[in-house]
């Protein structure tokens, strides 16, 4: 049905979207400057940093997933060759207050307060229980092996209805193992479902997963007594929250606090967090008034690293006969750990789902019920894309579940019922608000790219030869560019805002000096293109430091995608004024009208003749050094800083639509990824190549979630696979060519244009390959639902293993 | 120390002799005792590729070697091949094509690649991600990074 409209869209030359920003860099695929010196193995992580009296952490950890520490006997590991110190968490107590997990504007959270290291009991496998201090590490990890525990073991909590049903309670104070509630419903909701033609139900089950950051999360803490002052290199993206943390939990005045963040071995979410041991590391530095340094290692990752999305969801779509939804409903459970994760809590992750189930839909009816619940495993919180590949999967999944029911091609089922392009602003039945999307669009563009129909055609073709491909598409909405709405509101002191400082340099150079940070993600190049367009300089001129609290203006850091959005702003902003201020300068000292200069190609030029007259290395040396020679009342300003906060929305929603092609072999179940694609629109596309690598790089994550990534426990809550040998990530040979393609919406919001980018692809992956999966096994009537999508399962639901 | 063994490697074509514990692995060797901190420790039992280094021209994962194997041995790592040029194809490609974010596994995989192209200079697509499955890469989802061997390799070709 799909053939005519493929053509023309063919045949049709791409519309370029509105450029936001006059001329140059923005827009271009530049490579990254600071790629150059990780290409040669100079970067600088927090393992490569070498201090004087540089002393090393490592960590005794509870081997039960609950249990009342009886007796901690610290002796023999304080005489064990090298050791400098050991403590216990009372003792670090001493140094570094408690916190507590929750957020104002989520009615009713709870989470007990929460030790750096653990006091009288242990909730979870892998909980630190008490600190040792080496000269070297491997002294230090010796010293942990002759640390003598005697425990009581206590009830384990692991499975997640037990934990919402509660005959046990994890913290008795708490009343019940519920941290966090919420139910939505539109009205009328109950008479649309029993008016409507067609009911569909299904389950969904998402396997509990984590980032695997290949750098471990890494600190080096050094305290200075004489200063009372705290210098923290940790690998981490929001340096300010951090700066704050250190500064309320030890006690140390905010300004005696700096944060050095340097180069960083992959984020995605994990590394924005507030972790026990770190905090451990940063006391231990205050306690021995010398350089502490913790990198956990890959099975501390596993056990301790957040991890995330283990939901179990009832989701109900009704509709009409011929195909037009009226309505979604959700029952979501999720397990979270025993704890609520500080400062961002762990119920943020399933009130995304609340928000976003059905997003992407023109229904008006709304039923949702979430629980999220404590368990004794390791805790939960947000993950790259948080939430959004467990709404995304379980909408789209039911989506083609009501496609399939109506007999409906389910390109043809999305045409009919995605919101249409020229309906915004529009608000959808859980609250959210959308300035302007362009599902449309992209789901033409996606069919057109993949050739929707001749896949189709292609499939049938190959189902006659025993060979079983399918075809999944997901369709989804993305929240980035957050207002403060999304921390603020609730108490958090984490920034929505934030700052550029751009400042000339005598030579005639731009440094550039920006909040948000570099995470390999591309920032510092996208701030570069955009401050070097902004003065009017080519981009080799600029140079843009990122990742210290001592040296840039206060901001949020990198996560819900928000750095070029808001971050991007900042320095175009700044680089405007900054601009702006050196006309003025260039004015005074040519006797010549501001309106007739302007920046152009490192010089001051004559707007009209395009005529040079003035460079800015000349600029530079007259406002630096020969002020004396400009008029006597004026001042120049030679370095502007400005700040950005997205208000107007509550978050700036971007969309896109993915699409998966598999093979299933139904012999062995398992599952071939052919080819993937993904038509995304996050406005103004300021470094294409840098889009579509981060795209590509979440996509794959995603892939992972869906066909490999489980963090497996026992019924008594011990990891099962916590290394890289047992808990499969995607390799090269997983993963298959990604078709990455945009329309370009740009937001009205801001001047830029920009929306974020970094989680559409994890945000959508999984749904796609959910629904290829089970478009492959659609002739033998089976379906999975649960993720990730193993052989086992595949031939469970073939009905060929029991 | 416990134990101690004397042992004299040619790291980047530069001796280096220390006393070191039995028990350390190379990759440690390398970056506690050379300050050669462009090889990294990742998964720390030969799965991810990120520690990977040269030793008598073969790449070796360093977390899975001891030191006091490669005593008498040369090792070749990042910063060696970058300074002799010997990764320049690479490195230049890798650039253009963003073939890295976070730069974590590239030195590892730069190592490898280097491999690949000495030995395999005919591969395609399928070969070079066949050959690079012991590489793990979480940001990039490997596609620049195949697509930056390939383009040397057709250089090459050319």
């Amino acid at each position: 049905m799909n053939d005519r409209t493929t053509l023309e869209l063919l045949e049709k030359p791409e519309a370029p979207a509105k450029p936001r920003v006059d001329t140059g860099y923005v827009g271009q695929s530049v490579p990254r400057a600071g790629a150059k010196r990780l290409l040669q193995g100079r970067g600088c992580y927090v393992d490569d940093l070498r201090f004087p009296r540089l002393a090393h952490a490592a960590f005794f950890r509870s081997p039960y997933a609950h249990a009342r520490i009886k007796r901690l006997d610290l002796k023999q590991a304080l005489r064990s060759p090298g050791v400098i110190a050991v403590f216990d968490g009372r003792a670090i107590a001493e140094y570094c207050s408690p916190w507590t997990g929750v957020l104002a504007h989520l009615k009713g959270i709870k989470s007990p307060p929460q030790h750096a290291v653990a006091i009288e009991r242990a909730c979870w496998q892998g909980e630190a229980v008490a600190a040792v201090v080496a000269e070297t590490r491997a002294q230090a990890e010796d010293a942990v092996a002759k640390v003598e525990a005697e425990w009581e073991e206590l009830p384990v909590v692991t499975d997640m209805e037990e934990a919402l049903a509660g005959r046990a309670v994890i913290h008795p104070e708490l009343g019940d193992n519920v941290c966090f509630s919420r139910s939505h419903e539109t009205p009328g909701f109950a008479e649309v479902f029993a008016r409507a033609d067609l009911v569909v139900e299904e389950t969904y089950g998402m396997g509990r997963h984590t980032g695997v950051t290949l750098e471990a999360r890494s600190i080096l803490a050094d305290y200075n007594a004489a200063e009372h002052s705290l210098t923290v290199y940790q690998a981490t993206q929001a340096p300010h929250m951090m700066q704050d943390i250190f500064s309320r939990h030890l006690d140390i005045p905010e300004a005696n606090v700096r944060v050095i963040c340097r180069d960083v071995g992959g984020s995605y979410g994990i590394k924005v967090h507030v972790y026990p041991d770190e905090m451990a590391t940063a006391a231990l530095s205050v306690m021995l008034r010398r350089p502490v340094k913790f990198v956990a290692d890959r099975l501390e990752s596993f056990l301790t690293d957040i991890h995330a999305r283990e939901h179990r969801a009832r989701v109900r779509l009704a509709c009409t006969r011929d195909g037009r939804i009226l309505g979604f409903e959700l029952d979501d459970l999720t397990a979270i750990g025993p704890y609520s994760v500080y400062p961002r809590t762990s119920g943020i992750e399933g009130n995304q789902v609340v928000n976003l189930t059905g997003g992407p839909y023109a229904h008006q009816a709304y039923r949702a019920k979430l629980n999220v619940v404590f368990t004794n495993k390791n805790v939960t919180c947000q993950y790259r894309a948080v939430g959004h590949p467990i709404a995304v999967a379980l909408t789209e999944g039911i989506v083609d579940l009501a496609a399939a029911k109506l007999g409906l091609d389910p390109a043809e089922f999305r045409r009919r019922n995605l919101i249409p392009d020229d309906a915004y602003p529009y608000t959808f039945p859980s609250g959210i608000k959308f300035e302007k999307l362009s599902h449309h669009a992209c789901l033409d563009k996606l069919l057109a790219l993949m050739q929707y129909a001749k896949l189709r055609q292609e499939q049938q073709e190959l189902r006659a030869k025993g060979v079983h491909r399918g075809i999944g598409l997901a369709a989804m909405i993305e929240v980035t560019n957050p207002s403060p709405a999304f921390y603020g509101v609730g108490g958090a002191r984490i920034s929505a805002q934030d700052g550029a400082t751009v400042r000339l340099e005598p030579s005639g150079m731009v440094t550039c000096l920006a909040s948000v940070t570099e995470q390999g993600q591309g920032a510092e190049a996208v701030f570069q293109q955009v401050c070097a367009d902004a003065v009017g300089v080519s981009i080799d001129k600029v140079r843009v430091i990122t990742g210290d609290t001592g040296t840039t203006p206060y901001g949020g850091g990198t996560w819900a995608s928000r750095g070029a959005g808001i971050g991007g702003e900042a320095v175009l902003q700044a680089g405007k004024a900054l601009r702006s201020n050196i006309l003025d300068l260039a004015a005074a000292v040519l006797g010549a009208d501001k309106a007739t200069l302007e920046v152009r190609a490192d010089a001051v030029c004559d707007k009209a003749s395009g005529e040079a007259r003035l460079p800015l290395a000349e600029v530079g040396r007259i406002g630096y050094f020969r002020p004396d020679t400009l008029p006597l009342k004026f001042q120049s300003e030679l370095a502007v800083t400005r700040h950005y906060t997205p208000r107007e929305y509550a978050f700036t929603f971007t969309n896109g639509i993915q699409a998966s092609l598999v093979e299933v072999d139904t012999d062995t179940g398992f599952v071939k990824l052919l080819k993937h694609w993904c038509v995304e629109d996050c406005g103004t596309v300021i470094n294409p190549m840098l889009v579509d690598e981060q795209i590509r790089g979440g996509v794959v994550q995603g892939l992972g979630a869906a066909l490999l990534e489980e963090c497996l426990y026992s019924a008594e809550g011990q990891l099962l696979n916590g290394s890289l040998a047992d808990y499969l990530v995607p390799m090269t040979g997983d993963t298959p060519d990604i078709v990455v393609a945009h329309v370009a919406t740009p937001t009205a919001q801001s001047e830029l244009g920009a929306k974020g980018v970094g989680e559409a692809g994890t945000a959508g992956a999984p749904g796609a390959v959910m629904n290829a999966i089970n478009d492959a096994l659609a002739p033998f009537g089976a379906r999975v639902t649960v993720q990730p999508f193993t052989p086992e399962r595949i031939l469970r639901a073939l009905g060929k293993v029991r | 120390m416990e134990h101690a063994l004397d042992v004299t490697l040619t790291v980047n074509g530069t001796e280096a002799r220390r006393r070191i514990a039995p028990r350390m692995h190379l990759i440690d060797f390398l970056r506690e005792e050379l300050g050669l901190t462009g090889s990294h420790v990742a998964c720390e039992h030969g799965v991810c590729g990120a520690c990977t280094v040269r030793v008598d021209g073969e790449i070796r994962r360093g977390c899975l070697t001891l030191a006091v194997q490669c005593d008498g041995r040369k090792v070749d790592t990042v910063e060696g091949l970058s300074d002799s040029g010997e990764l320049r194809e690479l490195q230049q490609a890798f650039h253009e094509r963003n073939a890295l974010q976070c730069g974590y596994c590239t030195p590892g995989m730069l190592l490898t690649a280097l491999e690949l192209v000495a030995r395999r200079p005919q591969a395609r697509r399928e070969e070079i991600r066949e050959y690079l499955s012991g590489n793990l890469c979480r940001c990039t989802g490997y596609q620049a990074i195949v697509d930056a061997i390939e383009q040397v390799l057709e250089a090459r070709r050319a």
